[in-house]
């Protein structure tokens, strides 16, 4: 467990994604250096061999991708964290998690793209890309965090429903996150919760590794357990081997998107301030749901009924929070450092008149509380 | 020791479960895993306790018709997956099999960074000159000058030699044989899974369904015999001149070496840092 747990501490938000993935059970991470996401690389580093850990820096982002499943194959929790580039080049065998249900947490510290973009710049322009960026259809949990508090507490709760749910998470932070200096209390270790894959309970010879539990989910054995199978990114049967035939491909592809959907209340996490009698509400995520609870909090003092929710859990898109809201409210502003990304999640589940505002920043900067106030007074 | 043949396919095989298998008759690919299940066999290595890895083309469906903890991963990456097992359980005998294009096309950045590294890994390398399974496209070690789908009028780039290239890039023990040299492969395969450090064996194969036709070989018994009438044992190689050595293939051990390797050094650190925490 984190030598840190129950401790109060100034952090940086990378440096506590690191002690967030410690006290989660993570024992393996494997990188390659980019900006704004190195110090996470660099604190594994120096910090994973004294948890009995271990640290590799991989030759690319595909590798490093490569080896984080590799290692949970093998039975360690494992991570890498990367920024946009490097997540570009995760997307293939990120797929292959997906494909073969390979717990794992990756971590992308979001900078100002497309291509090499702005390396130091805060953005979140890969909210679309963390959803759909490997080919096919596949399930995911995207998280986004918006503090240095989150960036451990939420670290935590990526493993846990990663190794529920076998299934990969996304971590979105910021440059504004991640390099943010704050004062915080970690929580003690009997505090926190941390879930482990559920293991095969029957002998080796009735495994059957792709056959779901009552929620979907396979349990899962580590190789060297004694359960040999196989374990593949072609579409495969129950027994984990690949088939042509249709009615199983198709019992495949239902089985991974209702293993997602069954954990809804579960998965979808949502904070939620002064909504109970909200006019108008703000949907904000990452750093910008700060800049958006000060200007929220300014609108009420000046008599505007504002509210905002940030979301925690970006996809599955936390419909059943927000539908009612839109309902309830006549308009909601979605500030975002992109042209528009989560607005259209937001755009395609409205079915009411509330009319949703896009406020973008693209330049690099990250959205102040007095942008998003002046959008709130003509609301 | 001799194991008869049924009972390695009885004990290795997922016979009830994964046969026919996908190659063509003739394939050179029966051949090299014939040989690996005699090796792993004459090792005694529990079947728990071995994992192969694969990439994608005809070799990367070799791990699905064994009765191993077996890993069919992406195009070109199965050392990657295979590096994360070997460090997060070092106890496991671990195994990569790939082909020419897989390991050293768009594999190959992995590939000399696994032989840089020099984990305790073994690679087997099937080439067979060419991308079989999508229909003989050429791959990096194609030799200039022949015919594939993607070089209709001759192939104007030259090839890699994949155990040369090991060899330079650091790996601890590089050998090379051909699949009608089958004896020698058993031994150079036991060789290179017990050695310390990243050890790779190309095997030289043919596939006469997209390379051989194409090229005027013949069937799988002209290519295979051709291994045979062109191979030069390395000691022979020596004392050959350059010319002489031309279109020849050079067999047997071409690296054996002894140097500190990353995965026992980074246990050193480990160990340290867990003392200096008490």
């Amino acid at each position: 467990m984190s030598d840190l747990n129950g401790t109060r501490q100034l952090l940086q938000g990378n440096e506590a994604i690191v002690h967030g993935a410690l006290a989660a059970g993570c024992r393996f991470f494997a990188g390659y250096p980019i900006t704004p996401a190195s110090e996470i690389a660099e604190q594994f580093s120096l910090l994973l061999p004294a948890y009995d850990g271990t640290f590799i820096q991989m030759e690319d982002e595909i590798a490093s991708m490569g080896a984080v499943i590799g290692s949970s194959l093998a039975g360690v929790k494992a991570m890498t964290a990367t920024s946009g580039p490097g997540f570009s080049l995760m997307q293939e065998n990120l797929g292959f998690a997906c494909c073969a249900e390979v717990p794992c947490v990756i971590t992308n510290v979001m900078r100002g793209g497309p291509s090499t973009g702005l390396p130091t710049s805060p953005a979140q322009g890969d909210v679309q890309m963390a959803r759909w960026g490997t080919h096919g259809d596949h399930p995911i949990i995207v998280l986004a965090v918006s503090s240095v508090m989150d960036s451990f507490t939420i670290t935590v709760k990526a493993f846990n429903l990663s190794e529920k749910y076998r299934v990969p998470v996304i971590i979105l932070s910021d440059e504004v996150v991640a390099h943010t200096r704050e004062c915080v209390e970690l929580p003690p270790t009997k505090d926190i919760r941390v879930i482990d894959r559920i293991k095969p309970s029957v002998p080796p010879e009735w495994f059957t590794p792709y056959e779901g539990d009552a929620r979907g989910v396979p349990p899962m054995a580590s190789f060297g357990d004694g359960y040999r199978h196989h374990v593949t990114g072609l579409i495969h049967d129950k027994r984990g081997f690949p088939t042509q035939n249709s009615d199983e491909i198709e019992a495949f592809h239902l089985r991974l998107s209702q293993k997602i959907t069954r954990g809804f209340p579960e998965i979808q996490m949502t904070r939620e301030f002064f909504l109970d009698d909200a006019q108008v509400f703000v949907i904000a995520y990452g750093s910008v749901a700060r800049s958006a609870l000060s200007a929220v909090q300014e609108a009420r003092k000046s008599g505007i009924k504002a509210g905002l929710l940030q979301l925690i859990t970006l996809f599955p898109f936390p419909r059943g929070t927000v539908s009612p809201l839109l309902n309830q409210c006549r308009a909601v502003l979605v500030p975002e450092m992109n042209m528009g990304q989560i607005s259209r999640e937001v755009q395609r589940v409205n079915q009411t008149d509330c009319q949703v505002v896009k406020h973008n920043r693209i330049d690099g900067q990250s959205i102040t509380p007095t942008e998003i106030y002046k959008h709130l007074v003509k609301l | 020791m001799h194991v008869p043949a049924q009972e390695l396919r009885k004990k290795y095989l997922r016979h009830d479960k994964k046969f026919p298998h996908v190659w063509c008759p003739g394939c050179g690919n029966g051949i090299v895993m014939g040989s690996l299940l005699r090796a792993i066999s004459n090792l005694k290595l529990s079947k728990d306790e071995v994992v192969m890895a694969s990439g994608i083309g005809c070799s990367g469906r070799m791990p699905t018709y064994l009765d191993f903890n077996t890993l069919h991963t992406t195009h070109g990456r199965a050392l990657t997956f295979a590096t994360g097992i070997k460090l997060a359980k070092p106890s496991l005998t671990v195994m990569a099999i790939m082909g020419d294009g897989d390991s050293t096309a768009i594999g190959g950045n992995h590939f000399i960074h696994a032989a840089r590294r020099n984990l305790n890994l073994t690679a087997f390398i099937i080439n067979n000159s060419i991308y079989g399974m999508t229909g003989g496209q050429y791959s990096p070690t194609t030799p200039f000058g022949s015919y594939s789908t993607t070089s209709v009028y001759g192939h104007v780039e030259h090839a890699f030699s994949i155990a040369e290239l090991a060899v330079t890039a650091g790996a601890s023990f590089v050998a090379r044989t051909t699949v009608y040299h089958a004896d020698l492969m058993d031994k150079l395969l036991e060789q290179a899974i017990v050695k310390r450090g990243f050890a790779v064996v190309e095997i030289i194969s043919n596939c006469h369904v997209q390379y051989g036709r194409r090229n005027k070989l013949g069937g799988a018994v002209e290519m295979i015999t051709g291994f045979r009438d062109n191979a030069v044992t390395v000691g022979k190689a020596a004392k050959m001149s350059e010319e002489e050595l031309e279109g020849k293939t050079t067999i047997g051990v071409l690296a054996d070496r002894e140097m500190p390797i990353s995965i026992e050094e980074y246990a050193k650190i480990r160990k340290r840092a867990q003392e200096e925490k008490k």
